[in-house]
C-alpha cells in the first residue's frame, strides 16, 4: 500500500532528528562510555517522589482540570515571583502541560499563522523548526556565533525581523551551548523586540542551572516584555523530574486562553501524579535545586578544563549542563570527529550539526553525569585526540 | 565550604590530579595542594587505598563481621581491649557500637571458614574482657566504601538517548 499520498504532506518532508543515526550506533556498540545524554543523572528527589506515591496511595487517580490544579498553579505563580519577580494570575496565565516541549509546540500553534516567521537562533533544541512547520509558519534561522559566546545579538536580531517576522524563539540557557543571556544581553534584545510589533517565546527550560554570581534572569521580568512573552518553564531539569512529563506556560491572559483550547482538545490535562509531586517540590525544592546546581557547577568546571587542556576550545557556559567545544582542530567535520571517538574510543557526544548547521565544528557534550565518569571520558578523548595527531590528519 | 568539598572530592576518587581538583573548586592548584598537605599533618587523610572487590578473585579467602560482647576497663573503658583487638592483622575494620546486643564490630579476613572460626574461638573469645562472640560470614559485598560493588542492573544505563 502507498501511504506517502495518505499521509501529510509537511509531516512526511520534515526530517527526522539529526541524531538518531548517531544513537544506532551508539546503541550496537558494548561498553560506550556516554557523554550525550540530556538530562539530569540525579533521580527526583525522594520527598517530590513520596508525594507522588501518597497521591495513588489515596486513589487520586483522575483527571485534572484542563489548565492543572489550582494548588499546583499558585505554587507556580508563588515560586516566579520568588525566584524572577514577576507575577502571573493563578486563575488566567497559567497553563501546566506535558513537558517544557508541549508548551513550546501550544504557543508555536496559537501564534503562527500560515507564512509567518518564526526567528530561531541555533544551535539550539530541535523541536523549533519542525514545531513551526507543522503550524504552517517558517522558520527563520539566526546563527547566533561562538565569538559571541552563542548570545543572540541585537544586531543579529534586527536583521532577521521582516513584516512577516511573529515570533522569536529565545532558547537561553541555551541546549546545546550553555550559553545564558544576561540581563544586559536582554534588555538590548528587549529594546528591537519593543520597536517591532512580534511576541517572544522565552524557553526557560534550563532557568535555574545558571552559573557564576548572577542567577538567570526571565525575559518577562525585562520592562515591557511581559506582556509579549510566554515563558516556557517545567519541572524536568530543574527538579530532575524528566520522566514524570510536567512543564507550564506563562503569559498573558489572551495568548494562554487560546494555548489552553488546543491542550484541552489535544491532551485533556497533564498527568495527575506528577501535578501532586510537582506541588511538594515546588513547596519543598528550593534546597534540592541548590544542591544539583554546586555538583553540576564541579563537573562543569573539571570538564572545561579538561577540554582546555588536551586543546579543544571551549568558551566557559554559564548554564544548563552542557558544553560545546570547538573540535576544528582536528581537521573533522562534527560529525565524523562524532563518529571516528565512539568507533575507536566508544565514548558518545553529540555531533554540534544535530542542532543546526551553524553548529558545524562543535560538539555537544553533557556533564550530567559523576565526576568518575566523566574522567574517564575524558581520558579517553584525549587519547582519541593523540592517536588523530599521530596520523596524518592534520592539527 | 572548599575545604570539605575537596575531602569529598579526594573520597571520590583520589587520582584527581591537584590541578584537576582546583580546576573543579575554582582554587589555585597551590592552595589545594597545601589544603592536602595540612590534611595529612593533622592526621585527617589518614592515606590513600585501592578499593578491589576481592570476591570478583579466586581463592580470595572470606571475611566475617565479628559483635564482640566485651566488660568495660574502670580507667579506660573499651579503649584497651580495642587496642587488642586491632592488634591483629587480620583485623581490617574496628567500631565500638552502640547497641544492646554487643560493644565492638571488628572485620576480619581469613583464607577459609576455619580459620577465622579458629581465630575468634582462640584469640578474641579467650580476652578476658570478652564476654562473647558472633561471628557473621560475608557472603556478597554489594557496596562498600561509597562504591557499588554487586548490583545486575549497575551497568545498564537506564537513561535514553534523548537530545
Amino acid at each position: 500500500m502507498d501511504y506517502t499520498t495518505l499521509l501529510n504532506k509537511k509531516i512526511q518532508e520534515l526530517k527526522p532528528s539529526g541524531i538518531r543515526r548517531f544513537f544506532d550506533i551508539a546503541n550496537e556498540m558494548d561498553h560506550v562510555i556516554s557523554l550525550s545524554i540530556g538530562e539530569p543523572d540525579f533521580t527526583t528527589p525522594w520527598h517530590v517522589r513520596q508525594e507522588g506515591i501518597e497521591s495513588l496511595r489515596r486513589g487520586r487517580t483522575w483527571y485534572s482540570p484542563n489548565r492543572g490544579f489550582a494548588e499546583l498553579r499558585e505554587q507556580i505563580s508563588k515560586y516566579f515571583s520568588r525566584r524572577f519577580g514577576v507575577e502571573y494570575d493563578t486563575g488566567e496565565e497559567i497553563l501546566v502541560t506535558v513537558g517544557g516541549s508541549e508548551a513550546i509546540d501550544l504557543c508555536i500553534r496559537s501564534v503562527v499563522d500560515n507564512g509567518d516567521e518564526v526567528l530561531i537562533p541555533q544551535p539550539s533544541f530541535v523541536c523549533y523548526e519542525p514545531m513551526t512547520i507543522m503550524a504552517g509558519g517558517v522558520p527563520v534561522v539566526i546563527k547566533t556565533r561562538s565569538e559571541n559566546e552563542f548570545r543572540l545579538t541585537a544586531q543579529e536580531l534586527e536583521d532577521a525581523i521582516t513584516p512577516k517576522t511573529k515570533l522569536l524563539i529565545l532558547p537561553f540557557p541555551n541546549n546545546p551551548t550553555g550559553a545564558v543571556m544576561r540581563k544586559k544581553h536582554l534588555e538590548e534584545i528587549a529594546k528591537v523586540i519593543e520597536k517591532h510589533n512580534i511576541l517572544v517565546l522565552s524557553d526557560e527550560i534550563y532557568g535555574e542551572l545558571t552559573y557564576g554570581g548572577e542567577r538567570h534572569v526571565s525575559f518577562s521580568s525585562i520592562k515591557g516584555m511581559r506582556e509579549r512573552t510566554v515563558v516556557v518553564n517545567g519541572f524536568s531539569k530543574s527538579y530532575a523530574m524528566t520522566g514524570w512529563r510536567l512543564g507550564y506556560a506563562l503569559g498573558p491572559e489572551p495568548i494562554i486562553s487560546q494555548m489552553t483550547k488546543l491542550h484541552q482538545y489535544a491532551i485533556m490535562s497533564a498527568p495527575t501524579t506528577a501535578q501532586y509531586a510537582a506541588i511538594e517540590a515546588l513547596k519543598h525544592g528550593d534546597s534540592d535545586i541548590e544542591h544539583m546546581r554546586e555538583e553540576y557547577d564541579i563537573r562543569r568546571r573539571f570538564i572545561v578544563d579538561g577540554f582546555c587542556k588536551m586543546g579543544l576550545k571551549c568558551f566557559e557556559p554559564e548554564g544548563a549542563f552542557y558544553v560545546f567545544p570547538s573540535i576544528k582542530i582536528s581537521g573533522l567535520t562534527s560529525e565524523h570527529f562524532c563518529e571516528d571517538l565512539i568507533r575507536s574510543r566508544h565514548v558518545a557526544i553529540v555531533p554540534g550539526t544535530a542542532f543546526g548547521e551553524c553548529g558545524e565544528g562543535f560538539a555537544r557534550v553533557s556533564y550530567s553525569y559523576s565526576l568518575n565518569h566523566i574522567k574517564e571520558a575524558l581520558e579517553r578523548i584525549e587519547r582519541f585526540l593523540y592517536s588523530l595527531n599521530g596520523s596524518d590528519i592534520t592539527v | 565550604m572548599f575545604m570539605y568539598r575537596l575531602l569529598e572530592l579526594l573520597n571520590e576518587n583520589a587520582d584527581f590530579t591537584t590541578a584537576q581538583l582546583a580546576a573543579m573548586l575554582g582554587e589555585s592548584e597551590q592552595t589545594v595542594k597545601e589544603q592536602i598537605e595540612e590534611y595529612k599533618n593533622k592526621g585527617i587523610i589518614k592515606g590513600t587505598k585501592t578499593l578491589i572487590d576481592w570476591e570478583k578473585l579466586p581463592d580470595s579467602g572470606v571475611r566475617a563481621i565479628i559483635e564482640l560482647k566485651v566488660t568495660p576497663k574502670a580507667e579506660t573503658g573499651f579503649d584497651d581491649i580495642a587496642k587488642i583487638v586491632m592488634s591483629y592483622e587480620n583485623v581490617e575494620n574496628v567500631y565500638l557500637a552502640a547497641s544492646s546486643r554487643y560493644d565492638l564490630i571488628a572485620m576480619v579476613r581469613g583464607s577459609t571458614i576455619q580459620e577465622i572460626a579458629e581465630f575468634v574461638s582462640k584469640r578474641l573469645s579467650t580476652l578476658d574482657a570478652v564476654i562473647g562472640t558472633a561471628t557473621n560470614f560475608v557472603l556478597n559485598t554489594y557496596k562498600q566504601g561509597g562504591v557499588i560493588f554487586h548490583d545486575e542492573s549497575e551497568d545498564e544505563e537506564q537513561r535514553s538517548m534523548i537530545v
